[in-house]
């Protein structure tokens, strides 16, 4: 999904998991549904403002476009919204701005996403734009090829940002064939050779009901929600859809370096390697060790060294982005260009230290109860659950997530910590991708 | 201008229209008291869901800064994580993750900002954390040290390496050449280096005393039971000095200022500047108007004329930076698309605003307008932080929480007159600033 990059200081920068309250204490559990034609529906009654959003996942991500012709995937997703057979792209952003709701499709590796934000009194023109924009698109040549020169301009300015550019190289050299090596935007060379087309038929293949999650939360009973959306997609046609089958990322074998000369201050280090699933049952050891490692706020290893004791930087995280198949674990930070392979070091330090000793006790138990304890605040705002529930449904986790969740986190033992480092952190065969200004960074190869 | 003292995982950017376009509902009950100390405290009962926010507004920000010193109020709010006697080092953030909270703080021009964002049995920790380090810090010469080398990082990573950034900063040191709005938030990279730490432990003594701050508490919660437990924590530090007013003018511009900046990049970017009042001003209303004609939605006239028809840019916008303690500016942004000119995005910006001056608007675009405003006003409400924060804002730049129970309706009297007059009398070339990012590529050499 691509976001313009407008970084002024006059821009309020908003974390995910801190702003929005919500909570699913006291609340009814959301209902599942499946439709005639297949649409999935999760369904989560929240009266307390007149507004309902939508969350739809559709499994056309990326990963299932060819890579001579990646983007095509995302190229589908953003067109949809710029003209359907009904409408011009003018006309859809025209009559949902006018009553201040808002209409967004995109991409990524995994699915293609879909929101709807609408207050309660126009929800039936909320879900006549939605419908229109997913079940009749245009795809409109002309528009076709002015999203291709935006997505080319965009892939262009990202050139620019440090963070993008070593992303894209990290994933480009761990993931080899595998799909997730390319970036979701296209490249500059396969960009151009999508043609209307390929895009067609990657629609007519992907985007189809029983292909189709949609999560609903808001100011509307159930059985409001499942007539009205029976009403606005009763006629989209299911169809048999085959996601092809994509076999397991490659390991690394060996230690890679990738540097990158840019004219810059700061050196931005990404470091790591192949990592797990969603599906993974190791998955909430994971989150729990992950925490204490650097994924934890204020309150990691990593930050509490490396910018609390070595003032070395302004942000410093670890990550296993958890996917349909193996995401990356990686970690990632800034540093000034002198202080390059010091940062490095220590991140590899806390690596090895985690895998070779036992966690504190403490160390665990705050980790846990904070994973725990702020559980409620990452059910959010309306939009956040919405998110949240379509997710469940896609990586099949099941309803019984909002109770199951907690009691996998507790369960968690420093035994298990100690198991999980061990086979999903690896201190010797990793990728580090720096970009800086080489010179001053001095990084051994 | 805002500076958030972390940087973790997934952000999402959120300009500050967005925020202000949107408001609390204020059929709500708030409730405002101040203690003996003169410590003010509004609380909004919000009982949808079990979690409160707690947050502690203090009015100082780099407005309060002297020539040299820029950067001081950021470096503090910093440092006001780094221990009191009572709770050391990392302790503070340590409490709130294990007890399953969030918490954070920033710092703009005109104010410093802390909260927390609990379960509602948890709030008797804000009141002891927060009273606490009112009061309480101690600034240790070594923390001081590595955390000024955090900022500088910071810097590095928000400004240094980020040319649209610089331009921006570039503007407003531009734009104005007295008032203290000169100088960016996060300060000059020389004077992060020139700050002491006896200047922010004065810094500290001066503004972080209770008849400076105001405490507001959104969420469910009690608020009989909720204030005499305020009053245990809070009231019995000390009434300072009232800290002295700033009163800097900027004086009326008398001509276009215009400056360019070359470094590294691929695109060239224009940002533009006009000096508009700030709230509290007659205009302001109808200014808002005008920047979501502009900028909100696909179909507002930026993204229309110049994303989508034109095709000379990737992205468009028009803004106005109204919540400030002083007259700002609105202003005008897009980054160009390959092969065009700088040139050429000015002048469509500059023929979107002789439109707005010589024809009316249309009927249905003042209708989308504030419709739009309606809308996020209720979408706003899902969040009890984003009401926590506005009340913060308007009550510490000076206006009074209360202006916000007439902000829909002062943006539904907004007529086209209003418009074409707020236009024609800011939107003038000597009252302009312009900054353009001339890109350079890595041999040294412009475009």
């Amino acid at each position: 999904m691509k976001q313009i990059r407008i970084l002024f200081t006059l821009i309020i920068i908003l974390f995910l998991n801190i702003f929005f309250l919500n909570t699913v204490t006291a609340e009814e559990a959301p209902k599942r549904v499946v439709l005639k034609n297949g649409i999935v529906l999760l369904l989560q009654e929240r009266h307390s403002i007149p507004t309902v959003i939508f969350n739809l996942k559709i499994k056309a991500g990326s990963i299932y476009e060819p890579d001579e012709l990646a983007g095509l995937a995302n190229l589908t997703a953003e067109l949809l919204t710029e003209g359907t057979k009904n409408r011009t792209a003018k006309q859809i952003s025209e009559e949902i701005d006018f009553v201040g709701g808002s209409i967004s499709i995109g991409a990524n590796a995994d699915y293609a996403e879909a929101s709807l934000s609408i207050l309660k009194k126009d929800i039936n023109l909320g879900l006549e734009l939605l419908s229109d924009v997913l079940m009749n698109p245009a795809f409109d040549e002309k528009e076709l090829e002015r999203l291709r020169s935006q997505t080319l301009a965009e892939i262009l300015n990202q050139k620019d940002d440090p963070g993008v550019i070593a992303s894209k190289a990290f994933s480009k050299i761990l993931y080899l064939k595998h799909p997730y090596w390319r970036p979701v935007d296209g490249l500059e060379d396969t960009l151009p050779k999508i043609k209307k087309d390929d895009i067609v038929n990657f629609y007519k293949k992907y985007y189809r009901p029983n292909n189709t999650i949609m999560a609903v939360v808001g100011d509307i009973t159930q059985d409001e929600a499942v007539s009205l959306i029976e009403k606005h997609f009763g006629k989209w046609e299911k169809a048999k859809v085959s996601l092809p089958k994509i076999p397991p990322p490659p390991k690394l074998t060996n230690k890679n370096v990738e540097l990158i000369d840019k004219d810059l201050t700061q050196a931005t280090i990404h470091l790591g390697h192949v990592g797990i699933s969603r599906k993974n049952p190791d998955f909430y050891t994971i989150a729990v060790m992950n925490y204490i490692l650097g994924g934890g706020g204020f309150s990691s290893r990593l930050v509490e060294d490396i910018r609390d004791n070595q003032g070395l930087a302004y942000s410093v995280h670890s990550g296993f982005d958890a996917r349909l198949y193996e995401g990356p674990f990686k970690v990632t930070m800034q540093t000034k260009n002198e202080n390059a392979s010091k940062a490095i070091n220590a991140i590899l330090k806390h690596i090895e230290d985690i895998r070779t000793s036992p966690v504190k006790d403490s160390e665990l138990n705050d980790a846990k109860s904070y994973i725990v304890g702020s559980f409620p605040l990452r059910l959010d705002t309306n939009s956040k659950m919405a998110g949240l529930l379509s997710l469940i449904e896609f990586y099949d986790l099941g309803l019984n997530y909002f109770t199951e969740y907690p009691k996998k986190i507790n369960a968690v033992t420093k035994e298990d910590i100690l198991k999980a480092a061990k086979k999903y952190l690896d201190p010797k065969n990793y990728l580090l991708v720096v970009v800086a200004k080489q010179k001053e960074a001095g990084i051994a190869k | 201008m805002f500076l958030l003292k972390k940087n973790l995982t997934a952000v999402i950017i959120v300009l500050i229209t967005i925020i202000l376009s949107s408001q609390p509902a204020f059929a709500k009950k708030v409730e405002e008291f101040v203690l003996s100390n003169g410590l003010k405290i509004i609380a909004v009962e919000e009982h949808k869901a079990p979690t409160v926010t707690f947050q502690v507004w203090y009015k100082v920000g780099s407005r309060n800064e002297a020539t040299g010193k820029t950067g001081l109020s950021h470096l503090l709010e910093h440092l006001m994580f780094k221990g009191t006697q009572k709770y050391g080092k990392g302790e503070f953030s340590k409490i709130v993750a294990k007890n399953g909270g969030n918490e954070n703080a920033f710092t703009s021009r005109d104010y410093t900002a802390y909260f927390e964002v609990f379960s509602s049995d948890r709030i008797h920790l804000s009141l002891d954390l927060e009273s606490d380090r009112m009061t309480n810090l101690l600034i240790d010469e070594k923390e001081f040290q590595l955390e000024r080398n955090v900022v500088k990082e910071e810097r590095r990573m928000r400004t240094d390496d980020e040319p649209t950034s610089l331009v921006v900063e570039e503007l407003y040191a531009m734009a104005f050449k007295v008032h203290p709005y000169h100088s960016p938030v996060i300060g000059w990279m020389s004077d992060i280096d020139s700050i002491t730490r006896n200047d922010l432990y004065s810094h500290y003594k001066k503004y972080y005393v209770p008849n400076n701050a105001t405490i507001v508490v959104v969420g469910d919660f009690d608020t009989k039971t909720l204030m005499p437990r305020i009053k245990e924590y809070f009231e019995g530090i000390p009434k300072g000095e009232a800290p002295v007013k700033i009163s800097v003018k900027e004086p009326e511009q008398l001509g276009e200022r215009r400056t360019t900046l070359h470094k590294e990049a691929q695109l060239p970017f224009v940002f533009i500047g006009y000096h508009t009042p700030n709230i509290g001003n007659k205009d302001e209303f109808a200014l808002e108007v005008v920047s979501n004609i502009l900028s909100a939605g696909k179909s507002s006239r930026l993204y229309q004329d110049i994303v989508y028809e034109k095709q000379l840019a990737l992205y468009a916008g028009g803004d106005y930076d109204r919540i400030a303690a002083d007259p700002s500016l609105f202003y005008f942004y897009g980054g160009l698309k390959p092969g065009k000119t700088t040139k050429e995005l000015e002048d469509a910006l500059y023929a979107e605003i002789e439109k707005l001056k010589t024809e009316p608007v249309t009927d249905r675009e003042l209708q989308k307008s504030k419709n739009q405003v309606e809308a996020s006003f209720i979408f706003a409400q899902d969040s009890i932080f984003y009401q926590a924060m506005q009340i913060g804002q308007i009550e510490t730049i000076g206006i009074g929480y209360k202006y916000l129970d007439a902000y829909v309706d002062n943006i539904r009297r907004v007529t086209k007159d209003d418009i074409m007059r707020v236009a024609r009398t800011y939107f003038t070339e000597k009252n302009r600033t312009v900054g353009i990012l001339i890109p350079v590529k890595s041999n040294g050499k412009g475009q």
